[in-house]
C-alpha cells in the first residue's frame, strides 16, 4: 500500500501569555491509500492539534509548527505541506484535504444557507459555475441522505437536526472529492443512534470515493468498527500504533490497556466495575523529560522516569513506544 | 419572525404611552405649568388668565387625555413665541436635521467599518492600535468642544469650510463631523470586537478548512455576521443622533430641530419643547422598530425561527 | 451534596485575586495605568483645588483679560494657560472645575446606582409581575432620546448642581436597574443559589454572601462608564446654561464662555473641553480594565 501522506517529526507549540503549551512533541505516521487511520487518547493528547497542523489550521500568534514534515504524495510529486506557501496550501484544503468537525452547530455558518456553504467550496476549487455549483451541491446533499436536497439546499444550519447538520458538513468536506478526509470526533456531538449512521455514511463514501481517512476520537469503542490502524496518543505523543484487530488483542502500551479496561465489553458482562485509569493527565506546559505517562502507569520502573520511550517496531506493523513489556512482565531488553 | 415583530411593535406602542406620560409631567415637574410658561414679570392675574386658557386648572387625568389624543392627530398645540401651531414648525425644521444625522451617520459608518475590519482581523498591529484610538477617543471627546475646534481650525484660520449656516454640501461637513465622531468611536469598537469575536468562531475555522480566499471569508463569512450587531447599532446611533443634535446645530447655527429646541429653551417656550419632546421621541421609536425589522431580516435565525 | 466551604469557595475564587495576579495585569496593561492615574489626577485636583491653583476661580484680573497662554507671545507664568474675558485665570478654573465635574458623577453615580442595586434586586429575585413591570418601565425610559429628555427637565427645574445631580442620578438608573437584574438572574439560574437554599440558608443571607459580591464588578464598571458620561453631560449642559450657575466654575460654563471669544481668544474654550477629553479617555481606560480584571467570565489569554 502507498503512503499518502508522510509526517516526520511533528512538533507543535502554543505560545501563550500562561505559558508555552506544547501539544505535539515529535508525531510521525504514514497514512496510506484507502485506508482508515484512527487517532485515539483523551483530550489533551494532541490528535486534534495534530490533524490541524497538517493543513496548516492552527490559529497562528499563540500557536506555531516548531518542527516536522508533513509530505504529501501525489502520483510522482510530493510536497511538504509544512512549507507550501499559503495560496498553494489553500488549494490543498478543501481540495485535497477535507476536514469534518466535532460540533455541526458551530461549525456551520447560522448566517448562511447549507447550500451555499457547499457550492462556494466548489466554485473555489472546481471552477464552478454558480448554477452548476447549485446543481451539484443538491446531488451531495441527496449522496449524504439529506431528505428533499432541492429545498434544503436554502435551508440555514438553525433549521436542521444535529445528525442532519454533520451529514451537511460532510457533504462539504467530500465536495471536491478530496483524497484524505480528516474526521475530528465527528460523532460525539451526537446521540448513539445518529453516530452509527454517520459512520456508516463515511465508511461508504470513504470506497466510493477512494479517500482515505483519519478519524479523530477519544472512543475507542467506535474504533473497532470502522479503523484499519490505530495510532493510540498521549501527552503530544504517539504511544501505540497497530492494526485494529492487532490493538484490541494484544495491546502492548499500558495506557492502551487502560483504555481497553475502561470499555464495557459483551464479553465481559457482570464481571465487575470498569478499571478507571488512575491520575490527571500530563502537564502540557512542562512536559517532563520522560514517558509521559508514568505518572499514571502501573507499570513504571526507573528507565520510564529518565527518558522518553521512542517508538518501535515489535511485532511486524504493531509499534509501541515503552519500555516495559507487558507480554513479559518484565522490562523490555531491546532498544 | 412574526412574534418578535409583534413584540417588539407592543414595546414600542408602550415606549410611546411612557413618552406622553413623561413628557406631560415634564412640564408639570414645578407643580405649575402657568408659573414656568409665563415671564417672571407676569402679575398673579395674568398668570391665571393663562392657566385657565390653556386649561392647567382642569383635572389632570382630563389634561392628559387631551394632551395625548390631540397629539395623536398631530396637533401638539401652538408654540407660545412663535405664536404658530407647533408641528408644522417642527416638519419644517426636520430636513435640515435629516440631512444632517445622515452625512455624520455617513461619514462614521464609511471610516469606522473598514477600520474596524481591519483592526479586528490584525490584532496586535498597528491598524488595530489605530482601530483601539479611534475608539477610544471617538467616544471620548467632547462633541460641541470638538465642534468649537474645528470651527477654529478648518473654518477660521484655514478657511476650508463655513462656520454657520445650511448652504452648499460644503456646509454640512463640519458639523457632520462633529455629530459623527462619537458614533464613529462606537462603530470601530464594535466592528473590531465583532471581527475578533467572529473570527475564532468554529465556522471561520470550518471556512478556512475548505481553502477558501481570506478576501471570501472576511466578506461573506465574518462581516455578514458582523453586520448583525452593526445593523443594530446603527439604527440607534441614527436616533441618538436626531435627537442629540442640540448642541452641534446650536454651535453651527444650523436651521434644524436641535435648535429649535435650544431655542425654544432659551425663549421658555414650553409648548413648543413639549412637542419637539415628543415628536423626536415618536421618530427615534419609529426607526428602533425599523431597525428591529431590518435587524430580524437580516438574522436568518430569526427570520426562519424554528 | 455540596459542601458549605465547597459552595461558597467555589464563587469566591470567581471575586477573589490574588494581589500579586492584579499587579501584573494592571502593569500589562498601560491603559488602565493611564486611566487609574487620570482618575486619582481628577480627585486630587477637585480634592485640593484652593492648593494647586494659582489663584482663585473667581479673582478677576481686569487688566490682564484675554491674555494668552505662557508659552504664547504676550502669555506669562503668573497665568499658565491664560485669562479669560474677566481676566480670571484659566487653570485655576479648570482645577476648580474638577470639583463640580466629580462632584456630579460621584453623587450621579451612588444615586443611580443605589436605586438601580435596590430596584435590580426586587426586579430579578422576586421576578413575575414585579419584575415585568420594572423592566417596562426601565425599557421605556431607555428608548427615550436621552439629551433631549435631560436637557428639558434642567431647563425646566432651573440651575443648581443639586438638581444635575438629581436628574442624572435619577434618569441613569435603568441601566444600572438592568445590569443588576441581569446578574442576579444569571446568578440565580447558575445554581449557586439553589445549592445555598439546600444547605438551609436565609434569604438575606443568600443574597448578602452569594448575590452581592457578584455584582460588585459588573456595577463598579459600570458606574465607571456612567460617571464618564456624567461628567460629559454636565458639559454639555453647561455649554447650554443648564447646569451650574455661571457664578460657579465648571467646564461647561467655560466652554460655552469661551464660544463667544473663540476667534480672537481660543484658549478660554480649548482648556476645559481638553480637561474633559482626558478625564473622558481616562475613565473609559479605566472602566475598559476594570471590565476585563473583575469579570472572570470575559477573562481571556491575550496575546
Amino acid at each position: 500500500m502507498a503512503p499518502i501522506l508522510k509526517v516526520r517529526n511533528l512538533v507543535t507549540r502554543f505560545h501563550t501569555v500562561d505559558g508555552v503549551i506544547h501539544a505535539v512533541n515529535g508525531v510521525s505516521f504514514d497514512l496510506e491509500e484507502g485506508e482508515t487511520l484512527a487517532f485515539v487518547g483523551e483530550s489533551g493528547c494532541g490528535k486534534t492539534v495534530t490533524a490541524l497542523s497538517i493543513v496548516g489550521l492552527i490559529p497562528r500568534p499563540p500557536g506555531r509548527v516548531e518542527e516536522g514534515e508533513v509530505i504529501l504524495f501525489d502520483g510522482e510529486r510530493e510536497r511538504d505541506l509544512l512549507r507550501l506557501s499559503e495560496p498553494e496550501l489553500r488549494h490543498i484544503r478543501g481540495g485535497q484535504i477535507g476536514f469534518i468537525f466535532q460540533d455541526p452547530m458551530t461549525s456551520l455558518n447560522p448566517v448562511l444557507s447549507i447550500g451555499q456553504q457547499i457550492a462556494e467550496s466548489l466554485q473555489e476549487h472546481l471552477g464552478m459555475g454558480a448554477a452548476e455549483a447549485r446543481r451539484r451541491a443538491v446531488e451531495l446533499l441527496d449522496r449524504v441522505g439529506i431528505p428533499d436536497p432541492q429545498r434544503r439546499y436554502n435551508s440555514y444550519p438553525h433549521q436542521f437536526s444535529g445528525g442532519m447538520r454533520q451529514r451537511a458538513m460532510i457533504a462539504i468536506a467530500i465536495a471536491c472529492r478530496p483524497r484524505i478526509l480528516i474526521a475530528d470526533e465527528p460523532t460525539t456531538a451526537l446521540d448513539v443512534t445518529v453516530q452509527a449512521q454517520i459512520v456508516e455514511l463515511v465508511q461508504e463514501l470513504r470506497s466510493e470515493l477512494g479517500m482515505a481517512v483519519i478519524w479523530i476520537t477519544h472512543d475507542l469503542g467506535i474504533v473497532a468498527g470502522l479503523a484499519d490502524r490505530v495510532q493510540v496518543m498521549y501527552g503530544g505523543l504517539v504511544v501505540e500504533r497497530a492494526p485494529v484487530d492487532a490493538l484490541y488483542e494484544t495491546p502492548l502500551h499500558p495506557y492502551t490497556i487502560g483504555l481497553l479496561g475502561a470499555l464495557p465489553r459483551l464479553d465481559q458482562a457482570g464481571a465487575g466495575r470498569l478499571a478507571n485509569i488512575e491520575g490527571t493527565p500530563p502537564d502540557l506546559f512542562a512536559p517532563p523529560r520522560c514517558c509521559p505517562f508514568a505518572p499514571r502507569c502501573a507499570c513504571a520502573f526507573d528507565r520510564c522516569w529518565q527518558e522518553v520511550p521512542p517508538l518501535v517496531e515489535i511485532v511486524p506493523r504493531h509499534e509501541v513506544a515503552c519500555f516495559f513489556d507487558v507480554v513479559t512482565g518484565r522490562a523490555r531488553n531491546d532498544g | 419572525m412574526q412574534r418578535y415583530l409583534l413584540s417588539r411593535l407592543l414595546q414600542s406602542l408602550a415606549v410611546i404611552f411612557g413618552v406622553f406620560v413623561l413628557v406631560f409631567f415634564m412640564v408639570r415637574l414645578t407643580g405649575d405649568p402657568a408659573s414656568l410658561m409665563m415671564p417672571r414679570e407676569a402679575s398673579p392675574e395674568e398668570v391665571e388668565a393663562f392657566r385657565h386658557a390653556m386649561g392647567f386648572d382642569r383635572p389632570l387625568i382630563v389634561q392628559f387625555l387631551d394632551f395625548t389624543s390631540r397629539a395623536m392627530v398631530g396637533d401638539f398645540g401652538n408654540s407660545l413665541h412663535y405664536r404658530l401651531p407647533a408641528l408644522p414648525l417642527i416638519l419644517e425644521r426636520l430636513p435640515a436635521t435629516v440631512e444632517l444625522a445622515s452625512v455624520a451617520l455617513l461619514i462614521a459608518i464609511v471610516f469606522a467599518v473598514p477600520l474596524g475590519l481591519i483592526g479586528g482581523s490584525r490584532p496586535g498591529s498597528v491598524w488595530d492600535a489605530v482601530a483601539r484610538a479611534v475608539g477610544l477617543f471617538g467616544q471620548s471627546i467632547p462633541n460641541f468642544w470638538l465642534a468649537l475646534i474645528l470651527i477654529l481650525v478648518f473654518a477660521v484660520r484655514l478657511g476650508w469650510f463655513p462656520s454657520f449656516g445650511r448652504g452648499g454640501p460644503e456646509s454640512v461637513v463640519l458639523p457632520a463631523i462633529a455629530l459623527g465622531v462619537f458614533t464613529m468611536g462606537q462603530l470601530v469598537r464594535l466592528t473590531r470586537s465583532a471581527v475578533l469575536e467572529i473570527r475564532s468562531e468554529d465556522y471561520i475555522r470550518t471556512a478556512y478548512s475548505k481553502g477558501l480566499r481570506s478576501r471570501v471569508i472576511y466578506v461573506r463569512h465574518i462581516l455578514r455576521n458582523a453586520a448583525i450587531p452593526l445593523v443594530s447599532v446603527i439604527g440607534v446611533q441614527f436616533g441618538y443622533m436626531l435627537g442629540g443634535s442640540i448642541y452641534i446645530e446650536t454651535i453651527f447655527s444650523w436651521p434644524g430641530l436641535g435648535r429649535l429646541a435650544a431655542d425654544s429653551i432659551g425663549v421658555r417656550d414650553f409648548p413648543m419643547v413639549q412637542a419637539i419632546a415628543v415628536f423626536t421621541s415618536f421618530v427615534v421609536v419609529v426607526l428602533n422598530l425599523l431597525t428591529d425589522l431590518a435587524y430580524a431580516l437580516i438574522d436568518p435565525r430569526i427570520r426562519y425561527g424554528e | 451534596m455540596a459542601s458549605r466551604e465547597a459552595v461558597l469557595g467555589l464563587e469566591a475564587r470567581g471575586i477573589r485575586y490574588r494581589s500579586g495576579r492584579l499587579a501584573r495585569l494592571l502593569l500589562r496593561d498601560r491603559g488602565g495605568v493611564f486611566g487609574l492615574v487620570v482618575f486619582i489626577l481628577v480627585v486630587v485636583a477637585a480634592l485640593f483645588s484652593p492648593w494647586l491653583a494659582p489663584h482663585g476661580p473667581l479673582e478677576q484680573h481686569l487688566a490682564f483679560s484675554k491674555q494668552p497662554p505662557a508659552w504664547s507671545a504676550g502669555g506669562s507664568w503668573e497665568y499658565p494657560l491664560g485669562t479669560d474675558n474677566l481676566g480670571r485665570d484659566i487653570l485655576s478654573r479648570v482645577i476648580y472645575g474638577s470639583r463640580v465635574s466629580l462632584t456630579v458623577g460621584f453623587f450621579g453615580v451612588l444615586i443611580a446606582g443605589t436605586i438601580g442595586l435596590v430596584v435590580g434586586l426586587i426586579s430579578g429575585y422576586v421576578g413575575g409581575r414585579v419584575d415585568g413591570i420594572i423592566m417596562g418601565i426601565v425599557n421605556v425610559v431607555l428608548a427615550l432620546p436621552y439629551l433631549l429628555f435631560v436637557v428639558f427637565i434642567a431647563a425646566i427645574l432651573g440651575r443648581s448642581l443639586l438638581n444635575v445631580i438629581l436628574i442624572f442620578g435619577i434618569t441613569d438608573s435603568p441601566i444600572f436597574v438592568r445590569v443588576t437584574r441581569g446578574e442576579v438572574l444569571r446568578i440565580r439560574q447558575s445554581g449557586y443559589v439553589e445549592a445555598a437554599i439546600s444547605l438551609g440558608a436565609s434569604r438575606w443571607r443568600i443574597i448578602f454572601d452569594h448575590i452581592l459580591p457578584n455584582l460588585i464588578g459588573p456595577l463598579i464598571t459600570l458606574a465607571t462608564f456612567e460617571m464618564s458620561g456624567m461628567i460629559f453631560y454636565e458639559a454639555g449642559l453647561g455649554f447650554l446654561g443648564l447646569s451650574v450657575p455661571p457664578s460657579v466654575p465648571s467646564w461647561g460654563n467655560m466652554l460655552s464662555n469661551g464660544r463667544k471669544y473663540l476667534v480672537n481668544a481660543p484658549w478660554i474654550a480649548t482648556f476645559p473641553g481638553l480637561a474633559i477629553l482626558f478625564t473622558s479617555l481616562g475613565m473609559n481606560l479605566l472602566g475598559d480594565w476594570l471590565r476585563d480584571v473583575l469579570d472572570p467570565r470575559l477573562r481571556r489569554a491575550k496575546k
